[in-house]
């Protein structure tokens, strides 16, 4: 078997795919490319399951939130074939709004926890997944603390008031 | 030899056969040199008060000689370390268990005001939660600091009135906590 390049998985994607992923860019060798969310889970299926590629694992689910942005809310996934030590990220843009996207979890079992934490501090909602609550922040959090409109600061912090130092 | 010191007795009029002073301060006295504490570590506050329970700094010379590992059993909730939200009721579980007269001492800058991790998900200081009678700066503080935060609750312990918590003001300050 001939090693597995960028290219070849390039090439398998978009004679795959075609116009359903945008082009892949390879920033510091990491295939990267983006796709929507009405063909994310056929993507990660056709990545896991074909025989040359076996992206098996799931390496990380995160989120990623540019405000300015139209579509604001970004879902990233890493998988790494294992048999062929090649990784590849995709990025899926969510509107603000409406940040609803298929769950991965019935692909892998570790997506689950995954997506409880891009649930927890993105809002993102993962549609199929068993049991999406918050993960690790408290359970009366009512903000998703990773978006940028709100502050990173605790409000209840006295000693760094600006009267304490004069200004 | 070394010499041995032993505590100085309250106060009192001492005659032949008998000592009189007030239970207060014996009480006071008795307390202040068996106090069991409860480390509450959860970090590197915690590595330095291993070192301040280790035979060099010996914390066990002013009566601490047994750290309690349960609430029940405790008279010091030392709390050492960031404490984040999601840990915060673990915290008040564990100070409402406590038996009076209970003292806290938030030991380091976490502890005492949140520190540096001034961030949504960390609490911003203990005393959000539970009453503390002592803070102990430091980032974190070194074992001496530690015996000194320690020596300052001995300080009040002894000097405590046995009705205090009783007093109206105290129990303004635990109702204030939502506690009771």
């Amino acid at each position: 078997m001939e090693k597995l390049t960028n290219q070849i998985v390039i090439q398998k994607l978009s004679t795959q795919f075609g116009e359903r992923i945008s082009i892949p860019t390879e920033p510091y060798g990491l295939l990267t490319f983006e796709t929507g969310k009405e063909s994310i889970t056929e993507v990660l299926t056709f990545l896991k399951e074909d025989a040359a590629l076996q992206f098996n694992y799931l390496t990380d689910i995160t989120g990623i939130h540019y405000p300015e942005k139209e579509l604001a809310i970004g879902v990233v996934y890493h998988l790494h074939s294992l048999r062929s030590n090649v990784r590849v990220r995709i990025k899926v843009f969510l509107p603000a709004d409406k940040p609803v996207i298929p769950t991965a979890s019935n692909l892998w079992k570790g997506a689950n926890w995954m997506e409880r934490e891009t649930f927890d501090f993105f809002g993102i909602q993962f549609e199929g997944h068993p049991d999406l609550r918050r993960i690790l922040n408290v359970d009366e959090m009512t903000v998703f603390p990773m978006r940028k409109e709100y502050p990173l600061e605790d409000p209840n912090r006295v000693d760094k008031k600006d009267y304490f130092f004069g200004r | 030899m070394s010499e041995i010191k032993l505590v100085e007795a309250p106060p009192g009029i001492e005659g032949s056969g008998f000592f009189a002073t007030s239970l207060d301060k014996v009480v006071g006295m008795a307390r202040s040199h068996s106090l069991w504490p409860l480390p509450f570590a959860t970090s590197c506050c915690g590595i330095e008060f291993m070192a301040t329970m280790g035979s060099h700094y010996d914390f066990a010379r002013f009566g601490s000689e047994r750290p309690s590992f349960s609430p029940r059993q405790a008279d010091l909730l030392m709390v050492m370390g960031t404490i984040a939200k999601k840990m915060a009721p673990v915290l008040r579980q564990v100070y409402v268990q406590m038996a009076e007269p209970r003292w806290v001492i938030a030991v380091g800058a976490c502890a005492s005001s949140g520190g540096i991790f001034d961030t949504y998900s960390v609490l911003q200081g203990i005393d959000e939660v539970i009453p503390v009678d002592v803070y102990v700066p430091g980032c974190p503080p070194r074992p001496e600091a530690i015996i000194d935060g320690f020596n300052k609750i001995q300080e009040l312990v002894r000097n405590e009135s046995l009705r205090r918590r009783e007093s109206p003001e105290y129990k303004e300050l635990l109702a204030k906590y939502g506690i009771q």
